[in-house]
Parts: structure tokens; C-alpha cells; sequence
């Protein structure tokens, strides 16, 4: 080198480079900004809000943990913390055991109908959770056609919690163990039997090792889903109270919204520590499956196949009859004393304007989260993942995009009813209107369609941005030419979810909507209160049936992108 | 031009950092390339080699130090505000584009009309012999077709840069061998100053102008293709940069270098190693002399064949040594004096090491041997 010489450490100061941030630069830097105030404004801060509300009397006073006291000396309160966990634990444990089974024979075994099968057990995803408690109603109430079954027990309780939350929680478990199976490598199979390991030490040895991250993971899901379920426990729970029925009652029963906050904080408890595992698990998930890793060949084995079948039949044979029920028990003119057919409960209007006008908010707000939520999670992933300005409030938005997958639906609701109707705040004109129903729920999915497309966008080629650079063109010219058309499947499954999940909540959005923006599966509840399960039911079909409307129109317009515009996928 | 006798530099690299956490992957790292040069960045990975490149694209910014560019100080200016055209080890077509159009992206947007544009890609598609392949997509085309559209997209806004990041090492062998020789040729046609980055030594010998050797972050040796290979600066570069017999010895007197029991006669002028020091002596296998040998010959030794290796048009030969225990060295013979000596596994023979083909560098330097 021709100068090796020591520079003076003046002079060295001298030449740091500052590198100067373009016009581009700057609107990414004011778009990290505005999606860090939408994260903060539509999750972080109502939540904040429902942490001081917790420890507020209802004079707005700060009394510390003297609400937590109170609670705590409240036998009832106390015994419905005992009575979620325990729902909670037997649900988690049941629907673990049938997943891992289920997603066992759709990898792993030879059975037919294996892609049939995973459909089936995905059902669920469409109906709202009040859908199987509704189906329970008809199946095992004190008029259902199965009651001997119970042998005098009554499904109004942890049965019939147990039961309805494991039709609910089941397709979550599925979709995360069939993920956690399916990244199995032939190799380590073919080793493990050139050393003559016995199928059950292979088992124990191979398969359970390689996915289980995949378990826990769906354990504490499942685990999550179904603590701080609303749906289930509100429709079949009878007198056995749950935390989630708790917050419920507090709220909208007793206006005590102090004591709703205390409880909305304890629902958030579970979620966070499994938001903490989950974080943890991922993070080690990652180099499980290396580039050259042969995928699994799936060999006959007739006894192991067959009790895959059997299993496969009876859990489609649980989500089937629960869901046929709820449709059956739409088109029963009078259970269980006059059995004819009708669709005259499919007549809403007779409702009333509460009728088909909830099933438009219910379209409308799906629509309105579909579009909005897509956009904003889109270009939220874009600016996380693929600009490299200002690296700490890329994370920071990252890290804020995660949060909402630990609130449960009830506590976001709450904390929105805090924050938005505190009497100061600027932003409480969307108050009762669709506007927050909007807000609240795109917030409240963000995290799985934010992972979603940042998912996508990982697999789209890194230097594309410098490329642009280099030809000048400006980055959100390549966004809209490029990144868009190269994700659009993934933007489409996300704006499915989001549709699909706006039109089923019901925990988030109980505590926001108003007479003027009901929705249809609010609707369904209040009917079923008013003790009109068959009603309920037609709105809960309605419901899905308008679900899978979405997931097929979905499934069908990215089968004609595939064929059109991504036709460069295509050798 | 190589040299840059007289001329200006294009590109003034001075006093580049760059840390990665506190990892320093460049230091001090200082370098002139010359109007039209086509220079090889040249090392193993994790030498620094791309992150200098991407430096020089502004695409990572280096830490202190200037870089500048046809007498502009360029070093803090963001990557669109530079003048280059970049190739990617993997291209980074636009997939969802067609050949034409991935090769009109940045035409289209700098507002030419149609007709220039159409016209300028027709160029650019004949340049880099893709006629006929304009209306595919990326996915249709073989990796070389797409390493070409990459080219030729690089290409298209004339930049006075033309920045690639181990273009060929995507590609198989024979493909590879084809393509650095049309690109060798298209970079001196349309005289684009050019940075390629390697790892293939083989790759940089054949192509590049002038090859700057990196190790850890700094420059071992800049120079001509001959002057690496025949005059190799350190002992990395030696082992990095073709196949080297590593000698260890000792330094003697007047011009002597001590192999275990004899004295080899060789040129000291590249070390700074005095009487007495450890040193590694190098030799390239091809330099070990089997043929012609004179009575007087310095530095003949007797070895004994232990391995022949057929390489089709040589032979690979392991020789121990009689001078001194465990003393290997590798030499290749060609066929015709394998065939005239009747070499064979086994056998004794003479080798001479010729004094000017020997360097020796101080001992310890050696970079992975």
C-alpha cells in the first residue's frame, strides 16, 4: 500500500463518512413513521391505557393493586381463574393429541384423501366460535338428539366448552404440526434404518425431535385460543364462568370497567408467555431444514395406515356433524317437536332492520379490514424487510407488529373502549362507528398477515432495490412493478384472512359496535340470548357460508394468476 | 492503460474502513482503477472483496475513507446517485418482466420515447447475442441467457461503472469457461471500466486487466495476471492464486537457502528475512525442471516418485525428496516427458529447481497451507 502510515486521529474523524440521505430515503423514513404511529395508536397505547385503568377506582384515582385485592377476595372471580385453566388444559390437551395425529396421517401416512382430509379439518376456520357451542346446543342440550351420550352430564359446562373449543382450535394445531412434519428429512429415516432402528425408536428418536418445536409451539396456541375464548364458554358455558364470560359481564353487565380491566389483564397472562415461547421456539426453528434435505417419502404400512384412516375419519366425522348440526338446526322448523324443513330463520328481515342490515355492516367491515389491513400489513412488511434506512425503527416496527398476536381479542376491545372513549381524546369522533370496528380489527389480525408477507417478501430476490437504484428508477416504481405482481398471491391469501377473520370475530368487536353498525355475528349471540338458537344458527350458516365464498373466490383467482400473469413462474 | 502511465484514474479509493459490529472486514484499504480497466477483486470469501464493491455502488456504506469517481468525491452519496450498472451472482431479474422489458426498466423510467427505447434494448439485445429471447421471462431462459439479460439491463444507461459480484459463479463449468470469454470481449469492445468480483483465481487470471488480491480485509497485491502468477508479493498470494510447493527452510549465506540437508540457490531480493531466519521457499510444480538438465545445474536434487495423478494433458506428481525427511513437493510433467523418461511410480529421478523460479518469503505468513 502506498501510504501505510498511521493517520492522526483527528485527521481520521475527519473522513467518517456520513452518507447523505436522498429524497427516497426520507419518504421511507416518513412511512416507518406513520405505520410506528398506526402500530402505537391502533395496539400499543389503548393497551397501556387498559394497564392504568386496572389500577384506577372509578373516579379515575390511582389505587395501585387495591382492584387486583378485590378481585382476588371474590370467590366467584377467583373460581372462574380455576375454571378457565381448567377448560383450558383438558382442551389444549385433547385437541394436541388429535392434531398431532391428524397432521401425522396427512404427512406421514398412505392413506387417500389426504389433501381432503387437511381441508376438512380447516373448516373450522370459517365459522365463528359460537357456531359449535350453537351445534352443542343441538347435539347434547336437554333437548339434543345425543343427550343419553353424556350419561346425565350436562353439556352446559367444561363438556361442552371442552368440546366446542377443540373444534375451534383444532385447524390452528393442524396447520402448525402439518408445517412442523412436513420438514422431515428422508435422509435422516434412511440412516436411522441402515442402523436397523425399530419404527417406534425411529419415532421417538426421529419424527417427535423434528417437530418439536412445531408442538409446542401449537400447544401454546392452542393453549392461548382457547383461555381467552369468548364465543364457546358465552353459548354452551351454562353457569360454569370463565375468565372471558368474567370480562363480559363485568363490562357490559355491571359497567364496572375497573374490575373488566383487572380481568382483561389476567387473559392477557397466558398469551404473553406463550408469545415469549413462541418467540423463543422460532428463533431456534430456523436452520432445522438445510437446502439439500430430501423431502419424506411416505412407505405403506397397512396397521399404521389403517389407524391413521380410522383417526382421520372420526375427527372429520366431529367437525363435520358439529358443523352439519348448526346447519341442520337452521332448517328445523320447531326443535325438536316439529322436524320439517324450512328456511324461514334464513328470513333476517323478519328480525327486523337488525337482521340483514348486520349481515351488510358484517360484509362492509369484512371488506373495508380486507383492503385497508392488506395495504397497510403489505407496505408495513415491505418497509420492515426490503428498505435499509434507519435500522433500530425497522425493528421497532417489527417488534410492534408481533404485539397483537398476544392480546386476546377482549382485552384490544376493552383497551379500545379506554382509549377511544376517554372524553379528551381527539380520535373518539370513529367512537360507534365502523371506522373502529375497522381500526380494531385490522390491528387485532395484524400479526399473522404482517408474518405473512414478510414470508413472501424474504423470498423475493434482496438486491431488486439495488438493481432499481442503479437504473435510477425510485424504489416505490419497483414496489408497484415489481414486488406487488411478484407477491400478489400472498397479498390475496392475506386479504382472505383478514376477510374471513373480520367476518367471524365476535370477541373483539362485542365491546365496540353500536346499534347502527351490528354485526352479523354479534347478531347470532344476541339472538341466541334472546333463546333463539335455531336464528343463531342461520346467521352462524350465513356467516360461513360467505367465509368460504371468500376462501374459494380466493383460491380460484390465485389458480388464474398462476395461469396469467404469473405465467413466468411457469418453465 | 493497465498501469495507468499518464492517465488519470477513474475510480480513487483512499483509506476505506469498514467494520461489521467488531469485525473489520476493510482496512485501510486504498486503490486507483483506470478508464477502461477490467479489474478482478480477487480473495476468499470473507476477504472483503464485495463488501469494497458494495461500497463503491453505495449500497453499504463504508465506515471512514473516500471513494471517488471521475474526480467526484461520490463517498456519501446514496446508491441512485452514483453512476454504475450492478450484476448480481444471481441476477436479480425481475421475474414477473420479460427480457426486454427487465432490459428497458431504467430506460423507461428517465422518460425516452418508445422508439429509442425499443431501439436501445434491440442494441443492447444484439450486443449480448439474445435475439429472439426478448418476449421470455426469466424463468424460461438457461442461467446464462439470464446472466446475459442481467448484462445487458446493467448496460443499458451507458453507465461509466460496471460493477460485478461473482457474475459467472452461478453457472456450471462449461457454461462459465464460455460466457468470462464473451464478457472479457464485450468489456474491451464497448471500454466500460469494470470491477468484477471472484473467488475463482482461474476466473481472474483469464479475464481481468490488472487483480487486486484481498485477504482480511486488506489488499495482498495488486497487479497484471503474469505479475500475481509469476511474482506473487506474499505468501497468501502464492498459495492462493495457483498451485505452490511450500518449502520450509532457513535462510544461509550469500543467496542460500537451507532445505533440511542442502543448500538451494535462490533469489532473495522479495524478503527482508536475514542470515539465519526461518523462510518458506515456493515453487510452482510446473517450474520443477525433469528434462535437459546440465552437469553444472544448480540446485538438482534426487527424488524418489511416490504418486503419478493423470490430468489429461500433464501429470501430477508427488516427489519425496532424499535431502531431508517428509519433504514433499508436487510437480507436473507433461505427457511427452513422462513418455520420454519412462516415469512411473517408484522410480529415482533428478529435478532441478530453477534459482529464478524460486521466491521465498519469511516463514508463518502462509495463508491456508
Amino acid at each position: 500500500m502506498a501510504d501505510a502510515t498511521v493517520q492522526s486521529p483527528s485527521l481520521q474523524a475527519q473522513r467518517l463518512v456520513r452518507p447523505v440521505a436522498g429524497a427516497e430515503e426520507w419518504a421511507q423514513r416518513l412511512l416507518i413513521l406513520l405505520l410506528g404511529t398506526w402500530l402505537l395508536v391502533t395496539v400499543l397505547v389503548p393497551l397501556s391505557v387498559l394497564f392504568r385503568k386496572a389500577a384506577e377506582n372509578a373516579q379515575g384515582q390511582f389505587i395501585g393493586l387495591a382492584n387486583f385485592a378485590a378481585y382476588f377476595r371474590d370467590p366467584a372471580l377467583v373460581q372462574s381463574i380455576y375454571n378457565t385453566l381448567t377448560v383450558a388444559l383438558i382442551s389444549t390437551f385433547i385437541t394436541i393429541l388429535l392434531a398431532f395425529g391428524f397432521a401425522y396421517a396427512i404427512t406421514r401416512s398412505a392413506i387417500p384423501f389426504r389433501s381432503f382430509f387437511r381441508s376438512i379439518a380447516l373448516v373450522p376456520l370459517l365459522a365463528p366460535s359460537l357456531l359449535p357451542g350453537l351445534a352443542l346446543v343441538y347435539l347434547f342440550g336437554n333437548q339434543g338428539i345425543l343427550k343419553s351420550w353424556l350419561f346425565g352430564h350436562s353439556v352446559y359446562g367444561p363438556i361442552g366448552i371442552v368440546m366446542g373449543e377443540v373444534f375451534f382450535a383444532l385447524p390452528h394445531a393442524v396447520m402448525i404440526i402439518v408445517t412442523a412434519l412436513s420438514a422431515a428429512d428422508q435422509r435422516l429415516y434412511e440412516a436411522a434404518e441402515s442402523l436397523r432402528a425399530k419404527p417406534s425408536r425411529i419415532f421417538w428418536t426421529v419424527t417427535l425431535p423434528g417437530c418439536r418445536y412445531g408442538l409446542v409451539s401449537a400447544t401454546f396456541v392452542v393453549f392461548t385460543l382457547v383461555f381467552t375464548d369468548f364465543g364457546v364458554p358465552k353459548v354452551i358455558g351454562g353457569q360454569y364462568n370463565v375468565l372471558a364470560t368474567d370480562v363480559y359481564r363485568q363490562v357490559i353487565g355491571q359497567f364496572n370497567f375497573q374490575m373488566g380491566a383487572v380481568v382483561g389483564l389476567l387473559l392477557l397472562a397466558p398469551a404473553i408467555l406463550s408469545f415469549a415461547v413462541d418467540r423463543l421456539v422460532q428463533r431456534k426453528q430456523v436452520a432445522l431444514l438445510s437446502a439439500r434435505a430430501v423431502p419424506y417419502q411416505v412407505t405403506r404400512r397397512p396397521r399404521i395406515d389403517a389407524a391413521c384412516l380410522i383417526l382421520c375419519v372420526l375427527v372429520s366425522i366431529f367437525v363435520l356433524s358439529i358443523l352439519g348440526m348448526a346447519v341442520f338446526g337452521s332448517l328445523i322448523k320447531f326443535w325438536p317437536y316439529n322436524l320439517s324443513l324450512t328456511l324461514s330463520k334464513y328470513n333476517l328481515g323478519a328480525l327486523g332492520t337488525v337482521g340483514w342490515g348486520a349481515l351488510w355492516n358484517s360484509l362492509i367491515m369484512a371488506s373495508l379490514v380486507a383492503l385497508v389491513g392488506t395495504i397497510i400489513v403489505f407496505c408495513g412488511a415491505y418497509l420492515v424487510e426490503k428498505t435499509k434506512t434507519w435500522p433500530w425503527a425497522r425493528s421497532a416496527v417489527h417488534f410492534g407488529a408481533m404485539i397483537p398476536l398476544a392480546v386476546p381479542g377482549l382485552v384490544l376491545g376493552l383497551a379500545y373502549i379506554f382509549f377511544f372513549n376517554a372524553p379528551g381524546n381527539p380520535l373518539n369522533v370513529i367512537y360507534g362507528t365502523m371506522a373502529i370496528l375497522v381500526v380494531n380489527t385490522v390491528g387485532h389480525f395484524y400479526t399473522v398477515c404482517h408474518l405473512t408477507a414478510v414470508t413472501a417478501l424474504k423470498q423475493v430476490d434482496n438486491e431488486f432495490e439495488a438493481v432499481s437504484a442503479s437504473l435510477k428508477v425510485p424504489f416505490y416504481k419497483t414496489f408497484w412493478r415489481v414486488t406487488v405482481p411478484v407477491c400478489l398471491p400472498a397479498i390475496l391469501d392475506i386479504a382472505a384472512y383478514y376477510f374471513i377473520n373480520a367476518m367471524t370475530t365476535v370477541s373483539a368487536v362485542i365491546f365496540l359496535y353500536s346499534s347502527d353498525t351490528k354485526l352479523l355475528s354479534i347478531a347470532a349471540i344476541n339472538t341466541d340470548d334472546a333463546g333463539n338458537t335455531a336464528i343463531a344458527c342461520a346467521m352462524g350458516t350465513i356467516i360461513v357460508m360467505v367465509s368460504a365464498t371468500a376462501r374459494v373466490v380466493q383460491l380460484i383467482a390465485s389458480r388464474k394468476l398462476h395461469a396469467r400473469t404469473q405465467a413466468w413462474r411457469n418453465r | 492503460m493497465a498501469n495507468g502511465s499518464g492517465a488519470q484514474p477513474y475510480l480513487r479509493i483512499r483509506n476505506v474502513d469498514k467494520f461489521f459490529g467488531g469485525f473489520q472486514a476493510l482496512k485501510d484499504v486504498s486503490l486507483d482503477v483506470y478508464p477502461g480497466e477490467f479489474v478482478c477483486f480477487l480473495g476468499p470469501s470473507g476477504c472483503g472483496k464485495t463488501t469494497l464493491l458494495r461500497a463503491i455502488a453505495g449500497l453499504d456504506f463504508q465506515d471512514s475513507g473516500m471513494i471517488e469517481q471521475g474526480g467526484k468525491d461520490i463517498s456519501a452519496l446514496p446508491p441512485a446517485k452514483r453512476d454504475f450498472g450492478i450484476v448480481f451472482q444471481s441476477y436479480a431479474l425481475f421475474p414477473n418482466l420479460t427480457t426486454a422489458e427487465n432490459i428497458a426498466y431504467g430506460l423507461v423510467n428517465v422518460g425516452k420515447d418508445k422508439a429509442a427505447i425499443a431501439a436501445r434494448v434491440a442494441e443492447l439485445v444484439a450486443l449480448v447475442s439474445l435475439k429472439g429471447q426478448e418476449r421470455k421471462y426469466p424463468a424460461q431462459l438457461s442461467g446464462g441467457q439470464q446472466q446475459r439479460v442481467a448484462l445487458a439491463r446493467a448496460l443499458a444507461m451507458s453507465p461509466g461503472l460496471l460493477l460485478l459480484d461473482e457474475p459467472l459463479s452461478a453457472l456450471d463449468a462449461r457454461v462459465r469457461l464460455h460466457l468470462r470469454a464473451e464478457l472479457k470481449q464485450l468489456q474491451r469492445r464497448i471500454g466500460v471500466t469494470t470491477i468484477m468480483v471472484t473467488h475463482d483465481q482461474e476466473e481472474a487470471l483469464a479475464v481481468a486487466d490488472r487483480i487486486v488480491v484481498m485477504n482480511h480485509g486488506v489488499i495482498e497485491q495488486v497487479g497484471t495476471p503474469q505479475e500475481i502468477y509469476r511474482a506473487p508479493a506474499t505468501a497468501f498470494v502464492a498459495d492462493f492464486v495457483g498451485h505452490m510447493n511450500f518449502l520450509p527452510g532457513r535462510i544461509g549465506e550469500e543467496g542460500q537457502v537451507r532445505v533440511g540437508a542442502i543448500a538451494l540457490q535462490a533469489d532473495l531480493a522479495g524478503t527482508k528475512a536475514a542470515s539465519g531466519d526461518q523462510v518458506m521457499v515456493c515453487l510452482r510444480p510446473e517450474d520443477v525442471q525433469v528434462r535437459g538438465l546440465q552437469p553444472r545445474q544448480s540446485n538438482v536434487l534426487q527424488a524418489e516418485i511416490t504418486e503419478l495423478e493423470f490430468l489429461g494433458s500433464f501429470c501430477r506428481a508427488e516427489l519425496r525428496l532424499d535431502v531431508a525427511d517428509n519433504l514433499e513437493l508436487a510437480a507436473d510433467f507433461s505427457i511427452n516427458a513422462m513418455r520420454d523418461l519412462n516415469l512411473a511410480i517408484g522410480m529415482s529421478i533428478s529435478v532441478a529447481l530453477p534459482p529464478d523460479r524460486l521466491r521465498v518469503f519469511d516463514a508463518g505468513t502462509q495463508a491456508h497451507g
